[in-house]
């Protein structure tokens, strides 16, 4: 396929179950019918996801977090006592 | 018996003297085997067929009454005690109608111990509420730490807190002030026969900053020891329930930081305090304390 702007070759790419259709030369995009509706409602999810857990400047990183506590994993030893005695 | 608290006691006298007011508070006290709930920290607590009996640390007791009174104002939210102290040997006895524990075991009661802290900080705050002061028991912990590397990272640390809570000046003006329960953490929930959760002990419940009942928590989830789904779900269902400790619709560590930073460190001296005396390296949990010591230090001044 050429680009109906300047008759270069259109490459496709698949983003998120979208196709998308990019000129090799000039970088326009020809997205088919009912594209830009998917990318914008994808958009849409994007902006409504919830932050991620903030912390404090001083909090521990995702990967601490992991390390230190698998899920699910009963409260015992030092972890029990630090949640439940003064 | 559920096997998840110390069943021995090495002061057998007090035990005895716990369960005799036990039996005779407790309409079905007479059959029931006597179970050691707590045992530690200079508190002995003893169930006793369909009530606990408290035996307090020997320094403590100061405005009990207040607090008990107040306590019996919201029956929804606090279990306060049945009648007025006794006196054991010089030291306060109080008994208060028995509630299950939280089991470790399972799912933690997260989301209903944030509703009842939230209750508790909506609730009118009477004219002649005590008051909770100011955390005192950080500065005790760090000022009994020895010597070693641990110690001197939760000392760093410490160093950076505000001087009030160093208990080197005096409390600032207090704003925001709400009831609250003062030590709140997951021992101080219990199930009431009524199948909900209350909160237990009220000896530092009073008018104070309501931050200060999320610190724990907040403090073991900036060290990586609560998973952030455990602390998602409850501070989740704080705000959810209109709580006015975080700011609605803000960054709650506006709030929380100074109160989290006190008790990351206070926690850090209780495990090296513990492994300390128990002669042994600090696990996981205990070193991710410390180590979130070493980053509150390296965060600056908090004041």
């Amino acid at each position: 396929m050429h680009c109906p702007k300047c008759r270069g070759v259109m490459r496709t790419y698949t983003r998120s179950g979208v196709h998308i259709e990019q000129c090799d030369s000039c970088r326009g995009i020809f997205l088919d019918y009912g594209e830009l509706e998917a990318l914008s409602q994808m958009e849409a999810q994007y902006r409504a996801a919830p932050p991620p857990a903030a912390a404090p400047g001083w909090g521990a990183s995702p990967a601490v977090h992991h390390h230190h506590h698998g899920h699910r994993r009963p409260h015992h030893g030092s972890v029990f006592n630090m949640l439940f005695s003064t | 018996m559920t096997g998840l608290v110390h069943t021995e006691t090495v002061r057998p006298g007090l035990f005895a003297r716990l369960v005799e007011i036990g039996r005779a508070a407790s309409p079905t006290g007479a059959e029931a085997e006597p179970e050691t709930l707590y045992d530690r920290h200079g508190v002995l607590v003893v169930r006793v067929g369909d009530v606990a009996v408290k035996a307090h640390q020997a320094d403590r007791g100061h405005g009990f009454v207040e607090r008990a009174r107040l306590a019996g104002t919201l029956p929804g939210i606090l279990v306060g005690p049945l009648g007025p102290p006794l006196d054991v040997d010089g030291r306060m006895v109080s008994v208060y109608p028995f509630g299950v524990p939280v089991d470790p075991r399972q799912e933690l009661p997260w989301e209903d111990g944030a509703r009842l802290l939230a209750a508790l900080h909506s609730a009118t705050v009477p004219a002649d509420a005590p008051s909770w002061g100011r955390p005192a028991r950080v500065a005790r912990l760090v000022s009994e730490l020895g010597h070693g590397p641990a110690a001197d990272e939760v000392r760093r640390a410490f160093a950076t807190l505000p001087t009030w809570i160093r208990g080197e000046a005096a409390e600032p003006p207090k704003e925001n002030t709400c009831l609250i329960h003062g030590d709140w953490h997951l021992g101080q929930m219990v199930c009431a026969q009524d199948g909900q959760w209350r909160l237990i002990d009220i000896e530092d419940l009073g008018r104070g900053d309501p931050a200060w009942d999320l610190a724990r928590p907040a403090a073991l989830y900036s060290a990586g020891v609560l998973s952030p789904d455990e602390w998602g779900r409850f501070l989740g269902a704080y705000t959810e329930a209109g709580g006015p400790a975080v700011p609605a619709g803000a960054d709650p560590w506006t709030t929380l930081d100074i109160p989290a930073r006190t008790l990351a460190i206070q926690i850090a001296a209780t495990c090296v305090k513990t492994a300390g005396r128990e002669d042994r390296p600090l696990d996981g949990a205990e070193q991710a304390m410390v180590d979130a010591c070493g980053r509150i230090s390296a965060a600056g001044d908090a004041a």
